[in-house]
């Protein structure tokens, strides 16, 4: 639509935790290579609503603008999306955007994603080096294993994959796929693997993998393209296993 | 004996290391981010991580590393600790391997290795073109174990205001203001490590992230803590360019057999692929045959300059050139290169993969920052040390591609025993210190906070902000004229003045951005204006730092670091000696072998 001269942004707004949630009505100057970024920035400079109120400006989290820090997901036109790749040209208008639904909101488009990172701690995601001082190389790994391993690591915890995971609820704190994935990498590497168990145990905990009912909008709503229903299924498969030993050695 | 306590404000690679090393000493830290640290701006370096680990047969040596990083950086760094992190760099490789980072391997198994830019060597290791996530997330990780473990106590969403500084000029701790409730509080420490990354942000549009305004750096030169080498700016040859962001395109592309070319005929209108090979001008390849693409940042970034505005041969008159991947095979591109083709086709809908990619030039990191002493990371104001991109040790005049990663690491590695050692030596600690001290830098804050949110101004701060970027990116970057680098202090005088009649279109005291940008915007104007007086002065051309009117390197007046202080408001600049010891000065140049 590039004959489109105006841009109008839809905003829901919330001024704190407790407020009420609210929408507000922008039209922006179009220009080339616009995505909602900069639409937000815009705002910024010059806070009015399209009824000519003024306003106070948007909050929202933001950092790297290149999708790899994980900080800008929000709703666009109600899809889990990171606002520095959504590009305006792309989308129907008005454009509306909200905050994700999952995560308490802190102000506006901001969000507190601080469970996904205690979630990594519960499941003790990292290897257990003994420590800095110099103990020469790691251990080989086939370049496959490596191949396999690579695009899990790339998870940029944005919380996509729980905002739009139905089993993520009031009712059901489901760990989410991203934390179950993270598992998966963290079970494959030679020195990770010797402590895959206490990880799969944590995964076996209430809110843990056995709450996915395997409705599969992770894997389409991940903007890293993560493989993420094979991450469920493999550690899926992975804490039958365990449970499975455990019963049968009592 | 006293249990001392460390502060380090910011979580990328330098401060995630610092903060590792010291609660393996057994020490307690407080780590202050603005952003949750996975989210810090080291995830968006690309390309590698340098080490002279020789798995390519090449007789590669630590030395030739600590030289191509001496002579790529145009001889002004001091070269012992830049020596000191060449030969701890296979090291650091190795721990990262350890850490579990996803490097690519060869079909051995070991770490595979690929050149970049100022090298004849293979000495890059990778993880995909995403290897800064990678990096950042292994240190994350491990400093979640020790958080698990309560040797680390995080404070993200925090933003550093200022330190405390004692009547006897030692550091106490540090005021900082928390980005939801917006609350102002000091937390005593009896050192402080800073890691608080680059300062794109005083240029406007750059390649870093939106976190990467330098405000602590400039915060900390008010109050007493030197800043050196300001002036040298590295503009990375190949960004994309964008109204929000300046994304780059890693030099991991040309590593990996990319090449940069301009139509013969600007007037051209057939697509790339159409134009045949003998109609293409390889400008680096035919002007450096030695290293061809892979020269460092400073050259290709002046040759694409001289391409576009002297030669007049940017893509259809445009300022840009291409950068051409196509040639290279998809499966080795997805398994190299993917994170950054992803980027460019995410960001222009093009398939670099299919169609040469549109790349300029865009600033890209600071050589210069926070000045610090030549053993330990330590500034001139005790108790404040620094490592990372906020500091100036390791890259002289210019940086080379992928000795970002490892200085970050080594110098944090450093930064962090250093600082025990410090806080365990003081006679007094931070329990000793009265609580006037603390209570009158928070009051101080506060006031600031007041000022800015009173309602008489009429000054946005997001305009001031771009016209500081324009100026900045017109006179500040590649080529710097005397009169044009005095008519922008002027310029950024004048910002100044604007500043003081700021209006914050919210006075809220919930989560209020507004204000936290404000209170960045006044300290980058200083910044800059650090920068600005700093490239005016060097009357010579050394590395990034280019002056058409003294075009050469001039060693006898200008082999010195620039160390500017602040004196009652005003920026002073000194010059003091590099240390030459190991490697005396020789030419720079990149058409033959050095």
């Amino acid at each position: 639509m590039p004959d489109v001269k105006e841009v109008i942004v839809r905003v829901k707004r919330q001024v704190s935790p407790k407020g009420t949630p609210y929408w507000e009505e922008f039209a922006l100057p179009w220009r080339p290579a616009m995505n909602v970024i900069i639409c937000l920035r815009d705002i910024a400079e010059r806070p009015v609503t399209r009824d000519g109120k003024k306003v106070t400006p948007i909050s929202y989290d933001s950092n790297c603008l290149e999708e790899v820090c994980g900080s800008c997901a929000m709703l666009i036109n109600g899809k889990a999306r990171m606002a520095c790749s959504a590009l305006v040209d792309k989308l129907e208008q008005p454009i509306r955007l909200e905050p994700f639904s999952k995560f308490p909101v802190v102000r506006d488009l901001a969000v507190d994603r601080q469970f996904m990172f205690d979630s990594l701690k519960r499941v003790k995601g990292w290897i257990p080096i003994d420590g800095t001082y110099d103990l020469g190389e790691g251990p080989r790994m086939a370049p496959e294993t490596q191949e396999k391993a690579y695009p899990l690591s790339r998870c940029i915890s944005c919380g996509s994959c729980l905002e739009v995971c139905p089993q993520v609820n009031g009712k059901n704190k489901f760990i989410g796929a991203a934390i179950v994935s993270q598992v998966r990498l963290f079970n494959m590497h030679p020195t990770g693997a010797m402590h895959a168990k206490e990880r799969i145990a944590a995964l076996m905990e209430p809110g843990g993998i056995q709450d996915c009912a395997n409705a599969q909008n992770c894997v389409k709503a991940c903007p890293k393209d993560i493989p993420l229903t094979e991450s469920l299924a493999e550690m899926n498969r992975q804490a039958w296993k365990q449970a499975l030993v455990g019963w049968l050695i009592g | 004996m006293r249990q001392p306590k460390i502060i380090v404000v910011g979580g990328g690679l330098a401060g995630l290391m610092a903060t590792i090393r010291v609660a393996e000493a057994g020490v307690p830290v407080d780590l202050f981010s603005i952003v949750p640290v996975k989210r810090s701006h080291s995830v968006c370096a690309q390309g590698g991580i340098n080490a002279a680990k020789n798995q390519k047969g090449e007789g590669d040596t630590t030395w030739k590393h600590f030289d191509d990083t001496i002579y790529g950086g145009d001889f002004l760094a001091n070269q012992p600790l830049v020596k000191r992190m060449c030969e701890a760099a296979p090291g650091i490789i190795d721990l990262l391997d350890r850490m579990g980072v996803m490097f690519n391997r060869t079909s051995e198994g070991l770490l595979d290795y690929r050149r970049f830019g100022g090298t004849l060597y293979h000495r890059t290791a990778f993880a995909g073109a995403t290897t800064g996530q990678q990096l950042l997330y292994a240190l994350d990780e491990q400093v979640r174990r020790h958080e698990a473990e309560d040797r680390v106590k995080k404070y993200e969403g925090q933003t550093f205001l200022s330190a405390v500084i004692d009547e006897g000029g030692v550091c106490r701790g540090i005021c900082a203001m928390d980005l939801r409730s917006m609350e102002v509080k000091t937390y005593p420490a009896d050192a402080v490590i800073f890691c608080t990354g680059g300062i794109g942000a005083i240029f406007g549009r750059s390649t870093n992230s939106v976190v990467c305004t330098g405000s602590a750096q400039s915060a900390l030169f008010q109050q007493g803590v030197d800043y050196a080498n300001g002036e040298f700016i590295q503009v990375h040859p190949t960004a994309i360019p964008g109204e929000d962001k300046l994304r780059l395109m890693s030099e991991s592309a040309r590593g990996e057999g990319g090449r940069v070319w301009v139509p013969k005929n600007p007037t051209d209108t057939r697509t790339a692929k159409n134009i045949p090979e003998g109609e293409r001008f390889y400008f680096l390849e035919e002007w450096y045959p030695k290293y061809g693409n892979l020269v460092p940042r400073d050259i290709a970034t002046r040759a694409i300059h001289r391409i576009v505005y002297q030669e007049k041969l940017g893509i259809r008159g445009q300022a840009a050139v291409y950068l051409d991947v196509t040639h290279i095979p998809r499966e080795v591109l997805d398994r190299k290169l993917e994170g950054i083709l992803e980027i460019y086709e995410k960001f222009l809908g093009v398939d670099p993969r299919e169609e040469p990619m549109k790349v300029f030039p865009a600033m890209h990191y600071t050589m210069g920052g926070i000045w610090v002493n030549a053993e330990d990371q330590a500034t001139n104001v005790p108790g404040i040390f620094a490592a990372g991109e906020c500091e100036y040790q390791y890259h002289g005049a210019n940086r080379l591609g992928a000795n970002s990663l490892v200085s970050c690491i080594f110098g944090g590695g450093l930064a962090g025993p250093a600082a025990v050692k410090y806080a365990r030596n003081l006679s007094g600690g931070a329990e000793s210190t009265s609580s006037s001290v603390y209570e009158s830098e928070r009051k101080r804050q506060e006031e600031k906070n007041q000022a800015l949110i009173s309602p008489d101004g009429t000054e946005n701060p997001m305009t001031i902000w771009r016209e500081l970027g324009e100026v900045m990116t017109e006179h500040v970057t590649v080529t710097r004229i005397n009169k044009d680098l005095q008519s922008a202090d002027a310029k950024i005088r004048e910002l100044q003045e604007r500043y003081g009649r700021i209006n914050l279109s919210d006075r809220t005291r919930w989560s209020n951005q507004t204000l936290n940008f404000a209170r960045e915007l006044g300290n980058m104007l200083v910044l800059a204006r650090v920068v600005t007086l700093g490239a005016l002065q060097r009357n010579e051309s050394r590395g990034a730092h280019y002056k058409p009117d003294f075009p050469e390197r001039d060693d006898a007046n200008w082999l010195k670091t620039t160390r500017a202080k602040s004196v009652n408001g005003e920026i002073q600049l000194s010059y003091e000696p590099v240390d030459i010891s190991q490697i005396p000065p020789r030419a720079r140049r990149y058409d033959a072998a050095k």
